[in-house]
């Protein structure tokens, strides 16, 4: 039930956005995550953004998705 | 490094401590993760993980349901609730059952949706069931307060919020079971930060690692465990560094303190634990569904007597253990809340075999 996925903000109006996850939109709330900028990823849960991630995780997450290995030194 | 190596790091770590190793995932995410990866095939013989009591809907008590029912067969009531919520049991009835006879339950996916319907709708009533932990609480803390501030008289939350590291330290003082180690879970620890297992550690002398949900994700955390025991360490570490700060999500903290006050709450299969909950605090009493339906009559809880979910949340058995497991008591035909939902134990053992 906690699970969160890591989405793309596309468009931002006031506090809503609207969020790109596998290709799907989705609105997303963005109260807990003021930073957030139009073209950044954050980790959704409930409809609500909760963490920002950096370009360089979310490219990690997809390799760890599948399957590539890392170098070494990437993982750090 | 990719998963292979990890796992190989464990198994010498387990043969140098040369004694079996047990560590528990304390989050339901974790717990399918780990079989539907095969993780846990992949882990040396001597190394076993245990379900902890990280499921939201298998720990929300009996009571609770009942409540929720109660509530339900008010007139002009609709239960807005996350999908798992509708099919465990209550002592008599099950949300989905009511739903079958006629009671308007909704299933959402976001709490904002139960905020919608309440705006949309102003001549029903709408109740949200507040079930989930610290990764939760905030998106439901934030609707609170807006239909507060909205001025909306017809939304309503049953608070049954619970908070993760309390029941890990209760489980240790139980003393049922010997642990070597925590996987913390990792979306509960994006908001309240890595800080808040020091407790845990300080006081039950247990390592604990903030883990994400991938293979390599758990088996790194487990590693990183199992070097905590060859160390004589108790300390917290992330391994989900993408996700996880020490101080957590400050902006869903704030908003949770000024919504909630700490409280004690029961747990299925734990009893009460100390100041482990969060009730609605009195300047939101306005929302708070537990005070407007504060009257209803509801039965005494029972649960079934033979489910040994209680014990399964506690880890002091596994899911195979229970006379009913996939017997009596599977996915589709549930008789506990571990097998109803999807993050359950038993559900998990069911549908990835054993
Ligand atoms: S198998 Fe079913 S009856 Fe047995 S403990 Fe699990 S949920 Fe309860």
């Amino acid at each position: 039930m906690c699970l969160a996925v890591p989405a793309k903000i596309m468009e931002i109006d006031g506090v809503m956005a609207l969020v790109e996850v596998d290709g799907v939109r989705r609105e997303g709330n963005l109260t807990f995550v003021p930073e957030a900028r139009i073209g950044d990823y954050v980790l959704i849960h409930a409809g609500f953004a909760i963490q920002k991630w950096e370009e360089a995780d979310v490219k990690e997450f997809n390799d760890i998705m599948s399957g590539i290995e890392l170098p070494d030194e990437d993982k750090a | 490094m990719n998963v292979e190596t990890v796992i190989a790091n464990v198994r010498s770590i387990s043969e140098t401590l040369n004694r079996r190793l047990v560590f528990m995932e304390v989050c339901g995410t974790h717990t399918v993760s780990a079989f539907r990866t095969g993780l846990r095939s992949l882990l040396p013989d001597n190394v076993s993980l245990l379900s902890g009591p990280g499921c939201p809907v298998c720990v929300t008590p009996t009571g609770y349901l009942d409540q929720a029912i109660a509530i339900a067969r008010q007139p002009g009531t609709v239960i807005a609730t996350f999908g798992d919520m509708l099919r465990v049991p209550g002592t008599e009835s099950a949300l989905e059952k009511e739903r079958a006879t006629g009671a308007d339950i909704r299933m959402v996916y976001s709490p904002m949706d139960a905020l919608n319907m309440a705006k949309a709708e102003p001549e029903k009533t709408v109740v949200f069931l507040g079930v989930g932990f610290e990764t939760t609480t905030p998106t439901i803390a934030w609707t609170i307060k807006e239909a507060c501030e909205q001025g909306l008289k017809n939304y309503y939350v049953l608070s049954a919020h619970k908070t993760i590291p309390e029941a890990m330290m209760a489980l240790v003082s139980a003393g049922d079971v010997k642990l070597d180690g925590f996987l913390c879970p990792g979306h509960v620890s994006v908001i309240t930060g890595s800080e808040a297992y020091k407790p845990v550690c300080a006081e039950c002398g247990i390592p604990c690692v903030v883990a994400g949900f991938e293979a390599y994700d758990m088996a790194r955390g487990i590693e990183m465990l199992g070097k905590q025991q060859m160390e004589g360490k108790a300390e917290v570490e992330v391994e989900y560094t993408r996700s996880v700060t020490a101080g957590g999500n400050v902006e869903a903290q704030k908003l949770c303190v000024d919504v909630f006050d700490k409280s004690d709450t029961e747990w299925r299969g734990f009893g009460v634990i100390p100041q482990s909950g969060l009730s609605i605090a009195d300047k939101y009493n306005d929302v708070d569904a537990a005070i407007k339906f504060k009257g209803l009559e509801v039965p005494e809880a029972e649960d079934h007597s033979a489910c040994r979910c209680g014990d399964v949340l506690r880890g002091i058995c596994l899911p195979p253990d229970c006379p009913m497991f996939g017997k009596t008591c599977t996915p589709s035909d549930p008789v506990g809340a571990c097998m109803v939902s999807s993050e359950g134990s038993c559900s998990a053992y069911y549908k990835y075999g054993q």
